[in-house]
């Protein structure tokens, strides 16, 4: 890990950890307010805000886990630094692209 | 009758077994002692390192029942186990021979990590004034008692899971060189602590200040070379290649 990656996955991890508290202050609100599945997609549907929140989410995500899974293979596997990174970049573009997919599936009109 | 003590001494190098010998014990008798009464009464083939044998040159530390120590300061007393113990060489350098370890590697990353002064005035400059109190010289003091002993570098899991990590004893030496203020390497060493296997491959475990016999903590000079080359990579004063890029 060199200082760039170590600021990047810092600073995602800032941004995420505001963004956890307020999910887990949603799931709560759900769960006790008995709002079923078709009335939170009949919230999300077409909601820019929820849709830019979560889409922000799963990109910082997806960056800081990319950067972690970069470290455990580089440390873990007989992959060397550009061999660790190739494999990062391609779990991270995966978690982008199933992330996106779900807000998108929840959030499009 | 004297009490004999049974010692489990590492014979070979890479490779090789724990053979056991049967020496006096004494009331006043270190780990070192120890070693010494094997390689002069029973086995003078046995190699090990000493040099000052009062806990200055850094130079006699072995792994003794699991533990990295100095062992010119340890006690028997203090460290027997069931009767007995365990002495190996240094974990995380490659062993030239029985309880000898090559530190060559060690010193290499000391140098990497720019682990010498650069200096900014001549003989005939005024000399600089340090303030004693200055959090700069308070951050440089807390870790400037270093003397290389390696017990640091034997302990850390990081060292031993990736061959390219500078290490606590490198980084902590650049800390106080970062915190330095005559020193004329700043942006050098900050770009080489903060490239590949440099401060950031850190995980913080602190088994480096658990296990100091000096007490330092190279966890917090970690950390200080953590948030400096940060704000030095942000502020665009250093590359994240730097180490990388001139090696």
């Amino acid at each position: 890990m060199n200082v760039s990656l170590y600021v990047w996955q810092r600073a995602t991890a800032a941004v995420m950890a505001p963004m956890i508290l307020a999910h887990v202050v949603v799931i709560f609100y759900a769960t006790r307010h008995g709002v079923t599945a078709a009335d939170i997609l009949a919230r999300t549907c077409g909601n820019i805000g929820w849709g830019a929140f979560y889409a922000l989410f799963v990109v910082a995500a997806s960056i800081h886990a990319a950067i972690g899974m970069r470290n455990i293979v580089a440390e873990w596997s007989p992959l060397d630094d550009r061999g660790a990174g190739i494999a990062a970049l391609i779990v991270g573009f995966v978690l982008l692209g199933l992330g996106l997919r779900a807000v998108a599936a929840v959030t499009l009109p | 009758m004297t009490l004999q003590l049974k010692v489990s001494l590492w014979r070979g190098a890479e490779t090789g077994r724990y053979q056991v010998f049967s020496i006096p014990q004494r009331e006043n008798q270190t780990v070192l002692d120890v070693v010494t009464y094997v390689q002069r009464h029973l086995d003078p083939s046995l190699s090990y390192r000493f040099a000052c044998r009062v806990g200055v040159c850094g130079s006699c530390a072995m792994t003794v029942n699991g533990r990295p120590r100095w062992t010119c300061r340890t006690h028997v007393s203090k460290v027997v186990r069931n009767g007995g113990l365990k002495i190996g060489p240094l974990e995380n350098l490659p062993v030239i021979k029985d309880l000898a370890t090559d530190m060559t590697r060690f010193f290499e990353k000391w140098r990497d990590a720019r682990g010498a002064f650069i200096p900014t005035k001549t003989r005939h400059d005024e000399t600089e004034a340090i303030t004693p109190d200055s959090p700069a010289r308070r951050a440089a003091n807390a870790a400037i008692e270093c003397i290389n002993c390696g017990v640091c570098h034997a302990a850390c899991d990081t060292v031993r899971w990736n061959e390219s990590y500078l290490g606590p004893a490198a980084l902590n030496r650049a800390w106080t060189l970062v915190n330095d203020v005559r020193d004329g390497g700043h942006r050098e060493r900050l770009e080489a602590v903060a490239a590949n296997g440099g401060c950031h491959t850190c995980h913080s475990h602190q088994s480096c200040q658990e296990y100091c016999p000096l007490a330092l903590n190279p966890t917090a000079s970690i950390a200080g070379l953590k948030r400096r080359t940060a704000q030095a990579w942000l502020k665009g004063e250093i590359s994240a290649r730097g180490r990388e890029s001139t090696a």
